[in-house]
Order: structure tokens, then sequence, then C-alpha cells
């Protein structure tokens, strides 16, 4: 199963910015085993979403071009200290992983 | 001499009691997932690729800033910065425009997001970064080069 997410979200003025470590193989589906010489099946983040306060600020969608253990930065007006950041992942399996921080 | 058939009949009556439909007890998820474009992340060519997203027909902008390496020594890990300046911003694409499959993301922002994200994405070869901004039922785009020397040797 997904292994945890580190996530972060500092306030510069009203401004937070949601900082995210996901952990995932992001497999293109396009590589070959290096012995077997069969294609690797795609297996890789398809969608994320970002919650500030309640509030959907963000809703992506991804293929398997961004880098194995994805870094995911983003910016968000209107954040006050304590806002509940939640970012949430699915990938192309149906595994899914969630993480929470306060704005602070 | 049939009025006892009658009388038996009569005794099954309407016992169908309709179920409510169920629809508005469903749990309502915090975060909506967009669909994901099938058609765009699988394309094979730039061209498909930025026509699935809508960008076939992006204006330059200098607004539009891609911040990223002049030279990436590994092409699976390159730090992307996109920065779009133009009011109204409403999604971000990234495409590697060599990639075997050049769409890498897009991002929907919304609801105060603004027009930033900073990821890491993979790159085949050397080429253009390109983002594609959508504000305002336009679309814009700028592009960065990369140049990707897989095995470190600087060449």
């Amino acid at each position: 199963m997904a292994e945890p997410m580190k996530i972060r979200a500092t306030l510069k003025g009203d401004v937070a910015e949601v900082k995210c470590l996901m952990n995932h193989v992001m497999e293109t589906g396009l590589r070959k085993d290096a012995k077997t010489g069969t294609a690797v099946p795609a297996h890789h983040i398809t969608n994320v979403t970002c919650t500030v306060g309640g509030r959907q600020v963000m809703d992506a969608q991804w293929g398997g071009g961004i880098s194995k253990n994805p870094y995911l930065a983003i910016r968000v007006k209107g954040a006050k200290a304590g806002d509940k950041v939640v970012v949430t992942w699915i990938d192309n399996k149906g595994d899914s992983n969630t993480a929470e921080a306060s704005v602070g | 001499m049939n009025t006892m058939r009658r009388t038996l009949l009569k005794g099954a009556g309407g016992a169908g009691i309709v179920g409510i439909a169920m629809a508005a007890g469903m749990l309502k998820p915090t975060a909506v997932y967009a669909a994901w474009n099938k058609a765009g992340f699988e394309s094979k060519d730039l061209g498909s690729a930025l026509g699935a997203i809508g960008g076939g027909d992006a204006a330059p902008s200098g607004d539009i800033s891609v911040k990223a390496p002049d030279i990436a020594e590994n092409g699976a890990v390159v730090p992307v910065e996109i920065t779009s300046n133009i009011a109204g911003t409403e999604s971000l694409a990234i495409i590697g425009e060599k990639n075997a499959l050049p769409l890498i993301a897009v991002f929907n922002m919304m609801n105060g997001a603004e027009g930033y994200v900073s990821t890491r994405i993979k790159m085949g070869a050397t080429s253009n970064v390109l983002a594609v901004v959508k504000a305002g039922g336009k679309t814009y785009k700028a592009h960065k080069e990369v140049k990707v020397t897989i095995g470190g040797c600087g060449g």
C-alpha cells in the first residue's frame, strides 16, 4: 500500500505555500525490464487534489512524466493560519493516499 | 358455485411499496477529481497532445515564466517551476516536447490558488519544456529549453 506523504504549508502574508512529497514509483509503462525485456506496466498517479480550509484549490491530472516520488508546490491566496490543508492522490491502479497539515 | 374463488383472489392486493431513491444520501467528497484526459496523456506527438488539452492555438506570452535548469544531468528528475502572471489563470499544463508521451501534467487552479506550480518531471531528450496556460477562455504558452545529458557525462 501507499507509503505516507510529507506535507507542509507555510504562510507568507495571506498566501500559503503548500509543499508536498509523495511516495510513488511513477512507472510510465514505456520502460522495459533490463533482465526480461518486457515492458514494465504503467503505474502512476493520475489525479491530485488539494483543499485549503475546506475549499478546493487545485485539481490536477498527471501522466507518467512526473518524476518518481513526486514533489509538488502550489501557492494559495486568502489562507489563514490554522487552515486545514489536505492533499489527496489516486493512481491508475486505484490506490490512493491523503495527507493533512495546518497552515502555519 | 365459484364465489369462494373470487374472495381468495381479492386477498392478494397491492403490497408493493416503492423504495425511495437513495441518490441524495451519497457521501459527498471534500475534493473532486477531474476526469483523466486519456487522449492527451496517451498522445505520442506534440500536436495531438496540445490538441487534446485545447492548446493548439495557444499564443506565446511573456507573462508566463518557465523555470528549469539549462542543463539537466539526470533526465529522470528535472525540477520545473511555472508561474503565470496572467489574470484569471485557470489551468497550467506541462509538456515535454520530445518525450515519448509529451503531456506530463495539467493543473486546474481555483478558489484563490495562484498561477504557480513547482514540481519535478522526466525528460527523455534535450527539448523544450512547454507551459500552456488557460485564462479567460484563451490559451497562452511559454517554453524553456533544457539540455538533457543522460549518464551525467556533461556532453
